[in-house]
C-alpha cells in the first residue's frame, strides 16, 4: 500500500536467507530484528519466566512451544509491557523500522526499558499482536472497518475517508470475500474465521515489522485453522515481517515455522531450526511434545463384532427453535435443525467416533443420546428406548454415562470428591452404607489411576487442587463409579495439553479392554478418532457425510470435507 | 471465570482487610451488647439486699409495701423515698450500669425534659422524659433484629425466586419475569399507609409487609447467576445421572451461585435499617411506645433546640451504617474472583 514497505521487503528477504544459512541455534544476521537475553518475569513472589535468550531476524518465523502455564504467553505479552502487575528484568533489543521518531533510522530500543508512551507508539506501529479470541479482542459496539480505520487514523495519520478506504483494501488483503460488505459488519455477524482475519487485517493495519500471534488458530475449526496460516504465510513473503508464533500445537509448528523454541516452566530447554529440531530432539521435554500424537491400542474389530447394540439411533432428529429477528419473530421463533435424520449404532464393546467441525451437531448428537435433549426418531440403549421423561429413566442413565469436555466446569467447585464421585451412587444405590460408597469411590478413583498414597486426603479434596488431566480422570471416575456399559465422550481430550491428552485416551482404552466400555466418542480431531474408534460417522451441518469403518473412511474420503478434515490433522 | 472462590481462602481475604474486619468485631459487640439490653440499661436493680433479705427486681416484681412504701403498686426503683429506705444502714442494691430503662419515665427528674446529659441522663432525655442512651441501645436492637430477620425473609425469598426462574429458564422465567414487574410496580409506600390505618400497627405487620417486596432485588442477581450455573458441565453432568431437579438445584447450583447473596448481605441489613427509621420517622414504622431510631429522630426534629437527640442517634446510625458498608465492602473484594492474583 505504500513504499516503505517495498524497500523493507528486499531487507527482509536478505534477513531470511541469512537465518536459512545461519548455524541454526541462534541466527547468523549481524543485526537481528529482535534480541532477547536474559528476559526474567515474576508476578509477586512467583517467577514464571526464568532468563529466556533468543533472537528472531527480520522475516523470520519462530515458534514458542509449550503446554499450557509453560510463560509462552507471558513472553509474548512481557515484550509488549502488556502482562500487567508483572516485574520484567532483561532486555529486548528491538530494530525499529526508518520511520520518524527521535530514535531516527533504524534505532535499536530495549523494549523493557522504553517509557510507557514511545512503548505505546511503537505498539501497532512496530509490533503487533493477534489474540487467540477475536471475539473478546474487537470491539462489539464498533465496525469492523471502524476499528481498523481507526487504527489507521491513530497510528498513520489519514483522514477518516482514506482510513475507511485502506480499511476495506486491507480486509481485501486478508481475502476476505466483499470487504466492502464486510467492513459495515459488526464482530458477532462475522464467522469465527473472518473474524480472526479481521483481527490480523487490523495488527498488520500499520506494516509492523514483527507480529505476534499467540494462539492464533486455535479457537477457529480445525478446516480453517491451516487457511489462516497460509494467509499469514502469504502476507509474511508480501510485507517481510517476522511472526513469533505462540502455541501448543506441533501440527502448527511443522507446518509454519522457521524455528522453534521449546519452553517448559519458564525455561526456553531447546531451540534450533525446526526440521533438525523434529528429526532430532534432544530434550526429553520436546520428545513428550513430539510423541503426543496419540497412540492406537483399542480392542480390535478382528474379534467378531458383538451381536447387541450399546446405542442404536435411527431417524435421530434434534431441533431448537431461535428466536427470529423482530417482534414476530419473537413469538414464531425460528426452527434450526442441529440433527437431521441420522442413523448410527454403537455396538457394544466398541468405540464409535463423530468428527466435525464446530457447529457441525456432534454435540447435539451426543446429548440427545444421553436424553438430556428432546429428539425425534428413535434412541435405544441396549435395546430399552428412553422413557417418555428421560430424566427419571434410572436404567438407561445407568448404563449409559458422560464426560465432558472442560474438565473445569465438568466438576463443581464447591464439593469434595468424595461428593462428586458418589453422586451417583446417591442417586442409583441409595441402599449403601456410608462404608459401602466409600469403598466404590475408592475402587473407581482407582480405577483412574488416582489413589489416596499419591493424593493424600484424596476424597476432601476440592477439585480445584488437581490439574486438568486429573480432574479428567476424576470426571471419568464420577461416570464409572455407576459401572456403566457404554460412555459418551464429549470431547475428552481438547481441553487438555497434549501429553495429557495422550495419557488420558490411553486410560479410557485400558478402561475398555477392562471393563468392555463402548464410547461414543465426540472429536473434532481426527487424529483422536483415527486412535480410538472402530467405525466412525462424519457429521456436517446435522447431516451424516460418510460412515464406516475408521480406516476405510479415513484413508479413502470420497468427500472433500472429510479430506479437509483429515488434512487438517496432518 | 469459574474460578470461584473457596470459604476459606474468602475469610483469609476478609480478614487481611482490616476495616472491614474491625468493622465486623465492633459491630458483633454492639449487637452482643444490645442483646443485652436488660442488665444494660434498666431502672430495676439486679438484687436489693433489704433488711436482711434478697430482692431480685430483674425477675420478680415486687410491691412497695415490701420497701415500706404504703401503696401495693409495683415499685418505681427511682423514687426518692424508696432509695432512701434501700439506702439505710444494712441494706444494698446493686443498679444496672444506666438506671434507666427505654420506656422508663422518671417522675423525679430534676430538670425538665427535654433535658441535655447530665450525671443522671448521661446522654440527656427525650421530650417525654425517657433516657436517650436506654432508648437508643433498646431501639439499636430492635432496628437490628428488624433487620436481621427482613433480610432473612428477603434472602428465603429471593433464592427461592431466583433459582426457580434461573433453572427453569424458558417460559416459566419469561411469567415470572413480567410477574414480578408488575409486583414491583406496585406502590409500597401507600401500601403501608393503608394496612397501618387498617390494622394495628405491629412490628410483625411491618415486617411482613416489607418481605413481600424485599425479596426481588436478589432475586434478579440469584436468577441471573442460575442461567450461568444451569450451563456448565457439572450440572448436565448431574443430570446424566439422573438427579432429580431439586437435587440438582441445592447440591450443585446453589452453592455455586451463593457469592451476590452474601455480597448483599450487609448491604441489605443497612438498607433495612435504614427503611425502618424512615419509616419510624414518618410514623409508619414500629407501634408507639416502641423504642425506635426514627421515633428518636423525628423528636429531634420537633425539638431542634435539644441537640442531643438528634446527635447521638445520628451518630449511632451513621456508625451503624457505615460498619456495615465497610464489611460489606471487605466481602465484596474477599468474594471478587479478580482480585485473586493482586491479593
Amino acid at each position: 500500500m505504500n513504499l516503505p514497505a517495498q524497500a523493507e521487503l528486499s531487507t527482509a528477504r536478505a534477513g531470511q536467507d541469512a537465518a536459512a544459512r545461519g548455524s541454526g541455534i541462534e541466527c547468523a544476521d549481524p543485526t537481528p530484528l529482535l534480541e532477547v537475553r536474559d528476559l526474567r518475569v515474576a508476578f509477586g513472589a512467583q517467577t514464571v519466566l526464568h532468563g529466556l535468550n533468543f533472537s528472531m531476524a527480520p522475516g523470520e518465523k519462530l515458534a514458542l512451544v509449550g503446554e499450557s502455564g509453560s510463560g509462552k504467553t507471558v513472553c509474548a505479552l512481557s515484550l509488549l509491557g502488556l502482562a500487567q502487575g508483572a516485574r520484567v528484568s532483561g532486555s529486548a533489543r528491538f530494530q525499529r523500522a526508518t520511520l520518524p521518531g527521535k530514535h531516527g533510522p533504524g534505532a535499536v530500543v530495549d523494549l523493557l526499558r522504553l517509557a510507557p508512551e514511545p512503548l505505546r507508539a511503537l505498539r501497532g506501529q512496530d509490533i503487533a499482536m493477534v489474540f487467540q479470541e477475536p471475539m473478546n479482542a474487537l470491539n462489539p459496539v464498533f465496525t469492523i472497518g471502524e476499528q481498523i480505520a481507526e487504527v489507521l487514523r491513530c497510528k498513520r495519520g489519514l483522514n477518516a475517508r482514506e482510513a475507511w478506504a485502506g480499511a476495506v483494501a486491507l480486509l481485501a488483503d486478508m481475502e476476505i470475500d466483499e470487504p466492502q460488505r464486510r467492513a459495515r459488519a459488526y464482530a458477532h455477524q462475522l464467522s469465527g474465521g473472518q473474524r480472526q482475519r479481521a483481527m490480523i487485517a487490523m495488527a498488520l493495519a500499520c506494516r509492523p515489522r514483527l507480529l505476534l500471534a499467540d494462539e492464533p488458530t486455535t479457537a477457529l475449526d480445525v478446516t480453517l485453522r491451516a487457511q489462516i496460516l497460509d494467509l499469514l504465510e502469504r502476507l509474511r513473503q508480501r510485507d517481510g515481517m517476522a511472526i513469533l508464533l505462540v502455541t501448543h500445537d506441533l501440527h502448527l509448528v511443522r507446518r509454519f515455522a522457521d524455528r522453534v523454541a521449546v519452553m517448559e516452566r519458564g525455561h526456553i530447554v531447546e531451540q534450533g531450526v525446526c526440521s533438525d529440531l523434529f528429526s532430532r530432539p534432544a530434550h526429553a521435554r520436546t520428545r513428550a511434545l513430539q510423541g503426543s500424537a496419540p497412540q492406537r491400542d483399542p480392542t480390535e474389530a478382528s474379534s467378531p463384532a458383538p451381536a447387541e447394540d450399546a446405542v442404536r439411533a435411527t431417524q435421530l432428529q434434534v431441533h431448537y427453535l431461535v428466536p427470529r429477528a423482530g417482534l414476530l419473530g419473537w413469538f414464531r421463533p425460528a426452527r434450526f435443525d442441529a440433527v437431521q435424520d441420522v442413523s448410527w449404532r454403537l455396538p457394544a464393546g466398541r468405540t464409535l467416533g463423530v468428527v466435525g467441525e464446530s457447529g457441525s451437531g456432534k454435540s447435539t448428537l451426543a446429548l440427545a443420546a444421553l436424553g438430556l435433549l428432546p429428539f425425534a426418531g428413535e434412541l435405544a440403549v441396549f435395546g430399552r428406548p428412553w422413557a417418555v421423561s428421560p430424566a427419571q429413566d434410572l436404567a438407561n442413565r445407568r448404563a449409559l454415562q458422560v464426560v465432558f469436555q472442560d474438565p473445569f466446569s465438568a466438576l463443581s467447585p464447591r464439593l469434595h470428591i468424595q461428593d462428586i464421585v458418589g453422586e451417583g451412587l446417591r442417586i442409583h444405590a441409595p441402599e449403601l452404607t456410608a462404608g459401602q460408597r466409600h469403598d466404590r469411590v475408592l475402587a473407581a478413583l482407582k480405577d483412574v489411576g488416582l489413589e489416596e498414597a499419591q493424593f493424600p486426603g484424596l476424597l476432601q479434596r476440592y477439585a480445584h487442587q488437581f490439574s486438568g488431566g486429573q480432574r479428567q480422570r476424576i470426571a471419568i471416575a464420577r461416570a464409572l463409579v455407576l459401572q456403566p456399559r457404554a460412555l459418551v465422550l464429549d470431547e475428552p481430550t481438547s481441553a487438555l495439553d497434549a501429553s495429557m491428552a495422550r495419557q488420558v485416551l490411553a486410560l479410557l482404552q485400558k478402561l475398555q479392554a477392562v471393563h468392555g466400555l463402548a464410547y461414543l466418542l465426540i472429536s473434532h480431531d481426527v487424529a483422536v478418532i483415527r486412535a480410538m474408534a472402530h467405525t466412525v460417522l462424519v457429521l456436517r451441518q446435522g447431516r451424516v457425510v460418510e460412515s464406516g469403518p475408521v480406516d476405510t473412511v479415513f484413508e479413502h474420503a470420497q468427500h472433500p470435507y472429510t479430506q479437509a478434515l483429515v488434512q487438517a490433522a496432518l | 471465570m469459574y474460578a470461584l472462590t473457596r470459604p476459606s481462602t474468602v475469610w483469609t481475604r476478609f480478614r487481611a482487610k482490616r476495616s472491614g474486619f474491625i468493622s465486623l468485631l465492633l459491630f458483633a459487640a454492639l449487637v452482643l451488647a444490645s442483646l443485652g439490653a436488660e442488665l444494660l440499661c434498666n431502672d430495676r436493680p439486679y438484687v436489693v439486699h433489704y433488711q436482711g433479705q434478697n430482692y431480685w427486681p430483674l425477675w420478680h416484681d415486687y410491691p412497695e409495701t415490701v420497701f415500706g412504701g404504703d401503696f401495693a403498686t409495683p415499685t418505681d426503683y427511682l423514687d426518692p423515698f424508696i432509695r432512701e429506705q434501700l439506702g439505710k444502714s444494712g441494706n444494698w442494691v446493686v443498679f444496672a450500669p444506666n438506671r434507666y430503662g427505654a420506656k422508663t419515665l422518671n417522675y423525679f427528674a430534676k430538670a425538665p425534659s427535654p433535658a441535655p446529659p447530665s450525671r443522671d441522663n448521661w446522654l440527656g432525655t427525650d421530650d417525654r422524659g425517657r433516657d436517650v442512651l436506654a432508648q437508643l441501645v433498646y431501639g439499636f436492637r430492635v432496628s437490628v433484629l428488624f433487620a436481621l430477620a427482613l433480610t432473612l425473609v428477603g434472602v428465603v425469598l429471593g433464592l427461592l425466586a431466583g433459582a426457580v426462574q434461573g433453572y427453569f429458564a424458558g417460559a416459566l422465567d419469561l411469567i415470572l419475569q413480567r410477574a414480578i414487574e408488575v409486583w414491583s410496580s406496585m406502590p409500597e409506600l401507600y401500601l403501608l399507609i393503608i394496612f397501618s390505618a387498617v390494622f394495628a400497627p405491629s412490628v410483625g405487620l411491618l415486617l411482613g409487609l416489607l418481605s413481600l417486596f424485599g425479596w426481588m432485588g436478589l432475586a434478579d442477581y440469584v436468577r441471573a447467576e442460575f442461567l450461568r450455573n444451569r450451563q456448565m458441565d457439572y450440572v448436565r453432568a448431574a443430570r446424566a445421572l439422573g438427579a432429580s431437579h431439586a437435587a440438582i438445584i441445592w447440591r450443585h447450583v446453589l452453592p455455586n451461585s451463593l457469592t451476590p447473596v452474601i455480597t448483599f448481605l450487609p448491604f441489605r441489613m443497612s438498607g433495612a435499617i435504614l427503611a425502618l427509621t424512615s419509616l419510624d420517622f414518618l410514623g409508619l414504622g414500629v407501634p408507639p411506645g416502641t423504642p425506635s431510631l426514627g421515633e428518636l429522630l423525628a423528636q429531634g426534629k420537633n425539638n431542634i433546640d435539644a441537640w442531643w437527640i438528634s446527635l447521638f442517634t445520628f451518630v449511632l446510625l451513621a456508625g451503624t451504617l457505615l460498619l456495615l458498608t465497610l464489611m460489606g465492602d471487605a466481602l465484596r473484594d474477599a468474594l471478587d474472583p479478580r482480585k485473586e492474583r493482586s491479593a
